[in-house]
């Protein structure tokens, strides 16, 4: 079960420039778990000590953030777009 | 020593403080942590003071060392200095001692404080050799992008939520600035604008330039200890969307102290958001210190930010000075907003209706002294947000030309003032 993944520039060094990476997964958590296995170092990156998505950080599959819907448990299925986006400024 | 970069010194991680370069750049590699600017205070030690400052014009820049540019400013140079008023009045029907307005409902050019913001982040992207700027916004971003960047000559984007007043639309489009309206909300908005950030070589000032950004904000507070008389007041009542804002309100603060420009007196920052967009106010009064995003539904669209960036820190300074927060309702914003026009003469937009509204439910809880002296922050102008006031501020009576007509409505409405 293919995903897209969007990699926001400040962890692009780590997956080699790529912005968009596509991996099998049936939740947010595996889909970190792969991240992770193809590019070491990102899991870190993206969640804190407890396993947690960093509060910097936001989540959003299919544009829906997802402390909105199951965290970290969120279900992904075939063709999901999931975006990783560093918190922004208002305005 | 190089002055390469004025008194700049780096970008640092508020997280984990490791450091970048001065570049287009806001996020911390690491942990994702904002980066903000991190300055050479002992050199603005020894050249910042009272009296340079006063022998300088009568705006924003006239504190120039603690904003982040490398030269002169090329952006918005007449921006700032907007009047503090002693809001007597207000005072009296709000029940405190003392009552400060800062107004920044007339900033120049664009009629809020997002000109500070601005004049500061454009200045910036023109040192970093920008051509094209843009911004993720609800509305008065865009109008100081827009009119900034016309003014500078620069190419501009802005990016809005499709459904804001039309006020701040014509106030973007005017200026021939390119206007997107989002099908979303301002949450929404921003998201694209990351990603279009991360793909386009522009300077998003509220994404890749928000350290410098962000910074232009101390400049109100600034000019509030100033105008005070070198002190820094009691109490502040800011409002809150990202909460930027507030923390910058509250670093001028520190940062005037620290170099020594007012005394170390010690002040309380109140944050004021909107009841249908509260994830600070909520987890402020919830004793909490994080917020659980929201999805907003409130006429303050200003303040509609659902996943506040700053909204952490703005906790933290919110607990650190022993301030308190709170929101409000759509009525009781338009309240605000009435009881300022009626005692002041200020024609604030929603966002002034919430900073109004919040500080008299803190008043009356005591959580502001009624002996005490109080500033509030107005941040933009009641012009651009009519759509929320309509219907609620009454209608014109409409006669004939006739005196007979005139007075009969007088002696139906004010028979005290009709002459015989």
């Amino acid at each position: 079960m293919p995903v897209k993944i969007r990699i926001p520039t400040p962890l692009r060094k780590l997956t080699h420039d790529q912005d968009v990476v596509e991996v099998p997964a049936g939740t947010i958590g595996s889909a970190i778990a792969e991240l992770q296995t193809r590019f070491p170092g990102i899991r870190e990156r993206l969640v804190d000590e407890a396993g947690q998505v960093r509060r910097f950080v936001n989540v959003y599959v299919n544009e829906e953030d997802i402390r909105f819907l199951q965290n970290n448990d969120t279900p992904l299925k075939d063709g999901d777009d999931v975006s990783i986006i560093p918190a922004i400024a208002g305005g | 020593m190089s002055n390469s970069e004025g008194y700049m010194k780096a970008l640092k991680c508020r997280e984990c403080g490791h450091e970048y370069p001065l570049g287009a750049t806001h996020v911390c590699e690491f942990d994702f942590g904002p980066l903000e600017v991190a300055y050479d205070y002992d050199r603005i030690r020894k050249t910042l003071n009272r009296d340079v400052i006063c022998s300088r014009p009568k705006n924003m820049w006239r504190y120039r060392e603690l904003l982040p540019i490398a030269g002169e400013p090329t952006v918005g140079r007449e921006v700032g200095y907007t009047p503090l008023i002693r809001a007597d009045r207000l005072a009296r029907r709000l029940g405190i001692r003392e009552l400060w307005i800062k107004n920044d409902a007339v900033n120049y050019p664009t009629l809020s404080f997002k000109d500070r913001v601005v004049s500061v982040a454009l200045s910036r992207s023109v040192e970093l050799g920008f051509q094209t700027v843009a911004c993720a916004s609800t509305g008065n971003l865009a109008n100081s992008v827009a009119a900034n960047a016309a003014a500078a000559g620069l190419n501009c984007f802005v990016f809005i939520p499709h459904d804001l007043e039309q006020g701040k639309v014509v106030n973007s489009l005017v200026y021939g600035a390119s206007v997107i309206g989002i099908r979303g909300h301002y949450d929404e908005v921003n998201r694209l604008c990351a990603e279009i950030a991360g793909k386009y070589p522009w300077a998003f000032v509220n994404v890749n330039m928000r350290p410098y950004y962000a910074e232009g904000s101390k400049s109100m507070g600034f000019e509030i200890q100033e105008q005070l008389g070198w002190r820094i007041p009691e109490h502040t009542v800011v409002c809150m969307a990202s909460g930027s804002l507030l923390t910058k309100i509250h670093k001028s603060y520190q940062e005037f102290s620290k170099l020594g420009i007012v005394p170390q007196t010690p002040w309380k920052i109140h944050g004021a958001q909107a009841t249908g967009c509260n994830p600070i106010t909520q987890a402020q009064k919830a004793g909490l210190d994080f917020f659980k995003p929201q999805k907003p539904n409130t006429i303050a669209k200003s303040l509609a930010i659902g996943t506040p960036a700053d909204g952490f820190y703005a906790l933290r300074v919110m607990k650190e000075t022993g301030g308190a927060g709170d929101d409000v309702t759509d009525d009781e914003i338009r309240e605000g907003i009435r009881l300022l026009a009626e005692c002041e003469g200020i024609f604030a937009e929603t966002a002034g209706g919430v900073t109004v509204g919040v500080a008299k439910k803190l008043i009356a809880s005591g959580k502001i002294a009624a002996d005490s002296s109080a500033v509030l922050c107005i941040t933009g102008n009641g012009l651009k947000t009519l759509d929320a006031v309509v219907g609620h501020v009454g209608q014109p009576r409409d006669i004939k030309p006739s005196l007979r007509e005139f007075e009969a409505l007088l002696s139906r409405e004010n028979p005290e003032l009709v002459s015989a």
